[in-house]
């Protein structure tokens, strides 16, 4: 793909919060990019920093105990060097973000339409015509009953109804990049199915990108052009949807694959990974994912693993080269 | 359950005698104002040196003071003042505190600690002792007393406000407002602000008969309103003069106010039981 459709491009991108004894690193070297109307997704297990690299890039952290470095290239921007001002003119009008509840992202005491009508006048735009957009933005999450869903307050929606709001909400704007971070986590998996459908069409409409936080490998294949495995903070492996589940290269994915549950095969018993992710205080050097994994030698423990290219599009972070044996 | 949200409200309302009788009083307060001029038979500044200190009767209801002045008309006219005390004198507080509470509550850190120790110090200092101060010192007059009490008192709603933009501010939908683009102005006016509602309501009313006496007590010490003007507080004190020959001088005026003030801290008492929902039940 060419430089210039490249949108967001993450550069050496660390996060450490400071805790009691020290610092914890959630997120450490994370190098991506994402490209224009393209939809990324981002997977890992909980708390492998997948939701604090998206809210990193909007600085949406809370505040005081994060140290954030590395670069954050938007467009031509690098977001780490921005004022709060300009900040503030990022967020909404060109990278958007929907979260995990959508049951207490609205504002309990205004009516949804209300709400998404007030982003719309940050740009500007006549109230009248605001309105309008509000209305146009139902019909386009297929919203039932629009004209009067306008009128509803939060509490009188149903999940699904106020995530599509939400998504409104955030494509009422016209950004160029939308964070979903585990949009429909909260819901289930009829509305699961209708939200991505949406989010697809929205996308390909709007040539909208879309960074999807995840941790459902079901729904990675459905809905994700490229993955980025996160394990501990790291990006360990990254490439395309085939790549990642037709040649998964670091053992951890290819655990990871192994654990899925599959239609195909009869296989009994899944297989699961033993140990558990390590304390990420005051972290040595080291392969962060060596203490769980069956091929790890005494190098794993001591030096950061390379970056292996596989191809292209796809690489992975691990000492063996060639990658791990197949032994399923 | 079937009935509309304000028929709800009214028949709960109707349940919740204290509150009814509340409004009841205050709103026979809010009357007398508004209609002082035709419930008054007399001018509260009309002196009639030939009806000086009479005792209640059918032509002066509550009897005259010292200068002959109607007593009734003049407590009559004195409800707008008290009424004046009571909006201007909560509109303040509120727009000092909740400012405060607010900028407080949602940035945290420095700020947070010196606006707060300011806060405290209004509380370690006397109101009382510190009203009169500040009276003394910007002069003596009704605005001066109220702005005054305002000073001593805002400090209670800052508090309230702070502790409830504090909790508010980590829900969920704060972060959508924040990742939406919005200032942090319009974050704390907009989406903070109408949901510590509920709560300032209450805590208006209840801080409303305290903020009334105090403004009173100043009248009643000679800082707060001048004569002739028709306040209870220094009718009080004016009648002290004349306690034994004309008790009802004194008298009349503090049921005036005890009646009023009683009425905000009943209705004061019935809110907060209507807004609270663990009470809809009993």
């Amino acid at each position: 793909m060419s430089e210039t459709n490249e949108l967001l491009r993450l550069k050496d991108l660390c996060v450490d919060y400071k805790v009691k004894d020290g610092y914890l690193s959630a997120v450490k070297n994370v190098n991506f990019s994402i490209n224009r109307g393209e939809i990324f997704a981002i997977v890992g297990e909980s708390g492998c920093g997948k939701s604090t690299v998206a809210h990193a890039i909007l600085k949406l952290l809370p505040e005081h105990n994060e140290v954030i470095k590395g670069e954050i290239w938007y467009d031509g921007r690098d977001l780490n060097n921005l004022s709060e001002k300009e900040l503030e003119k990022v967020r909404g009008h060109e990278v958007g973000m929907i979260f995990q509840n959508p049951l207490d992202s609205l504002n309990p005491v205004y009516t949804t339409g209300w709400q998404v009508q007030e982003g719309i006048l940050l740009d500007n735009v006549p109230k009248a015509e605001a309105w309008n957009k509000v209305i146009e933005m139902y019909r386009d999450v297929k919203m039932p009953d629009a004209e009067k869903r306008v009128n509803s307050f939060p509490h009188e929606m149903s999940g699904g109804m106020r995530q599509r709001v939400m998504i409104g909400m955030m494509l009422a704007r016209n950004p160029k990049l939308l964070i979903a971070d585990e949009p429909t986590t909260a819901l289930d998996v009829t509305i699961e199915a209708q939200i991505l459908k949406l989010i697809r069409e929205l996308r390909d409409e709007h040539n909208t990108a879309v960074m999807m936080i995840t941790h459902n490998f079901g729904l990675v294949s459905e809905i994700a052009d490229r993955v980025a495995v996160m394990y501990a903070g790291e990006v360990v492996e990254i490439g395309t949807v085939f790549d990642i589940f037709d040649e998964p290269k670091h053992p951890y994915t290819r655990r990871l694959m192994q654990a899925l549950p599959r239609m195909t095969k009869a296989e009994g018993r899944l297989k699961t990974i033993d140990g558990s992710v390590p304390r990420l205080t005051n972290h040595k050097k080291g392969c962060r994912f060596a203490n769980r994994c069956e091929y790890a030698t005494e190098r794993c423990r001591t030096e950061d693993p390379p970056v292996n290219t596989v191809s292209p599009s796809h690489s992975y972070q691990c000492f063996g080269e060639q990658g791990v044996k197949e032994d399923v | 359950m079937n009935d509309s949200p304000v028929k709800e409200f009214f028949k709960t309302c109707y349940k919740n005698k204290n509150f009814l009788i509340g409004v009841i009083m205050v709103g026979s307060v809010i009357l007398l104002a508004i209609f002082a001029d035709v419930i008054a038979p007399f001018a509260y500044d009309a002196n009639n040196p030939k009806e000086i200190l009479q005792a209640p009767s059918m032509r002066h209801l509550l009897g005259t003071d010292d200068m002959g002045r109607d007593l009734f008309s003049r407590i009559v006219y004195g409800t707008r003042i008290t009424l004046k005390v009571a909006v201007i004198g909560a509109g303040l507080q509120l727009v000092l505190g909740v400012t405060v509470g607010l900028i407080c509550g949602y940035f945290g850190g420095a700020v947070d600690k010196g606006l707060m120790f300011i806060a405290d110090l209004t509380y370690a200092i006397p109101g009382m002792i510190a009203a009169l101060a500040v009276v003394t010192v910007i002069g003596s007059n009704l605005t001066n007393a109220i702005i005054a009490v305002a000073v001593v008192n805002w400090a209670a709603y800052a508090r309230v406000v702070r502790a409830k933009t504090m909790s508010i501010k980590n829900q969920a939908f704060i972060e959508t407002g924040i990742a939406f683009g919005e200032s942090p102005l319009a974050i704390m006016f907009r989406y903070i602000l109408p949901n510590i509602v509920p709560i300032l309501i209450v805590n208006i009313s209840m801080q409303l008969p305290g903020t009334i006496m105090s403004t009173t007590t100043l009248s009643f010490l000679g800082v707060g309103s001048q004569p002739p003007s028709p306040d209870w507080g220094w009718m009080v004190s004016d009648g002290i003069r004349y306690v034994s020959r004309g008790p009802w001088l004194c008298i009349y005026p503090g049921l005036a106010l005890v009646y009023t003030v009683f009425g905000f801290n009943i209705m004061g008492e019935g809110l907060r039981d209507l807004l609270d929902p663990r009470m809809k039940s009993q």
